[in-house]
């Protein structure tokens, strides 16, 4: 590996040491806005979510339904494939467990396809995004969740490279193969582990 | 959106050599030699990693300048507040310099040369589009690819004389400027101004921070333009 002569980089400080994942940098209070298409505007009275596939009823919900079931918090690190982190920051919504146990899934169904208003998708196992690690959330910070953000309504889940927390989701589909998303036909890796830089296809 | 092509996976990390640097205020445009050179397409990004010493690495994303086939990949690179890594090739970095490369990245904002497109960047954000000019040039068909830059002046604009030589129309918004012969006071493009760019276009580019991204994609729709041709690329704070 090559030392590039006379740079010596920024440290860490030490509380912040060991959450940074291999090859990211800490943002602080900054959050940078990474999109790929056109950003919708939406009206909360808007949107709304469906849970469909392989599910035993398939389900939709407006956001004040949505807003009507128990609410649950993330309060931890985000982590973007362009390198940049997020550390300790919080986001309140719905856990996808409560969502999934309404609508019932097969059990066939191994995977999900999060799909956004914009047509965007992006896949991932199912396994991933139960037992409390993902969400559908409309809440940053105490504030309703920015249009830039992917707000009225985002996917959250943040063990994942971020592209997986699809901006304006509006449908998640269950099915029992693993179809690509936007990303994931462009080069990017499948499921997108942080800690094992899953950056691109063809990383381990 | 449409369906995307065929994923090209971004190889390995390679060493890059500098092999020319030139600084201009808050840009430093810099050309490397790759030890295994990368194919990339006008448009696309690579990661640039430094190593100190000690084995602590830090790494940031760029887009490519140069055109598909150019021997040396170039990039164009600016001076962010306290940033780490474009602090020290703006301070530090000089020709002979080894840095990590890695690419191509990114097969979405990308322009291969056939579709009759406009692009609308702001900023640094008109790198990804010098490349595709580049390329346009090279294939021979720059009517193929409209461009509006919107800038505060003609002096901080990266690449401002290659875009003026190559028929982008640059919009100044903090000073006067001459267009086509013709006395333009300081404004953003007005949509009669940019409506013939847009004539027959296929896709939209729209390149710049998320603030210019939001504008630009606004300055597509009413120059008629569908949401659903327009990709965007938008940079955050931390470049």
């Amino acid at each position: 590996m090559p030392v590039t002569r006379g740079f010596t980089g920024r440290r860490r400080p030490v509380d912040r040491e060991g959450r940074l994942p291999p090859g990211q940098h800490d943002v602080g209070d900054g959050w940078p806005v990474l999109t790929a298409e056109a950003e919708p505007h939406l009206r909360p009275e808007q949107v709304s979510v469906t849970l469909d596939g392989l599910v035993a009823t398939a389900t939709t919900w407006s956001l004040a339904e949505l807003q009507a079931l128990p609410h649950s918090t993330y309060a931890g690190d985000i982590h973007c494939v362009t390198s940049w982190s997020k550390l300790g920051t919080r986001f309140t919504g719905v856990s996808l467990d409560v969502l999934l146990e309404a609508a019932g899934p097969l059990e066939r169904a191994t995977h999900v396809v999060a799909e956004s208003v914009t047509g965007y998708t992006t896949n991932l196992p199912l396994e991933h995004v139960t037992g409390g690690r993902a969400w559908v959330v409309w809440d940053h910070e105490g504030r309703p969740l920015p249009p830039e953000h992917g707000g009225p309504l985002r996917l959250l889940v943040p063990h994942l490279y971020f592209w997986k927390s699809a901006k304006w989701v509006s449908r998640i589909e269950l099915t029992d193969v693993d179809r690509p998303g936007f990303w994931e036909r462009y080069g990017y890796h499948d499921l997108g582990d942080p800690w094992t830089e899953q950056r691109y296809v063809g990383d381990a | 959106m449409p369906e995307p092509g065929t994923p090209e996976i971004p190889g390995a990390w390679t060493t890059g050599t500098l092999d020319q640097v030139r600084r201009d205020g808050r840009l430093a445009y810099l050309r490397l030699a790759l030890e295994t050179p990368f194919t990339h397409a006008a448009g696309q990004h690579c990661v640039v990693r430094l190593r100190a010493e000690d084995g602590y690495t830090a790494q940031r994303s760029y887009s490519v300048a140069s055109a598909p086939g150019d021997e040396l990949l170039e990039l164009c690179v600016e001076s962010m507040p306290d940033g780490e890594v474009s602090g020290h090739l703006h301070e530090e970095a000089r020709v002979g310099d080894t840095v990590e490369v890695r690419g191509p990245i990114g097969r979405w904002f990308t322009w291969g040369g056939r579709t009759p497109s406009i692009a609308v960047v702001g900023g640094t954000g008109v790198v990804p589009v010098v490349s595709m000019l580049r390329h346009a040039r090279a294939l021979g068909v720059h009517d193929r690819l409209r461009v509006v830059v919107v800038t505060r002046t003609l002096a901080e604009l990266p690449y401002a004389d290659e875009l003026l030589a190559h028929g982008a129309f640059v919009a100044t918004t903090r000073e006067n400027s001459v267009v086509d012969g013709r006395d333009r006071v300081a404004a953003t493009p007005y949509p009669d101004e940019v409506a013939p760019l847009a004539e027959g276009v296929e896709r939209a580019y729209v390149c710049g921070s998320p603030g210019f991204a939001s504008y630009g994609v606004r300055l597509l729709g009413e120059v008629g333009v569908r949401r659903d041709v327009i990709r965007v690329e938008q940079f955050g704070p931390t470049g």
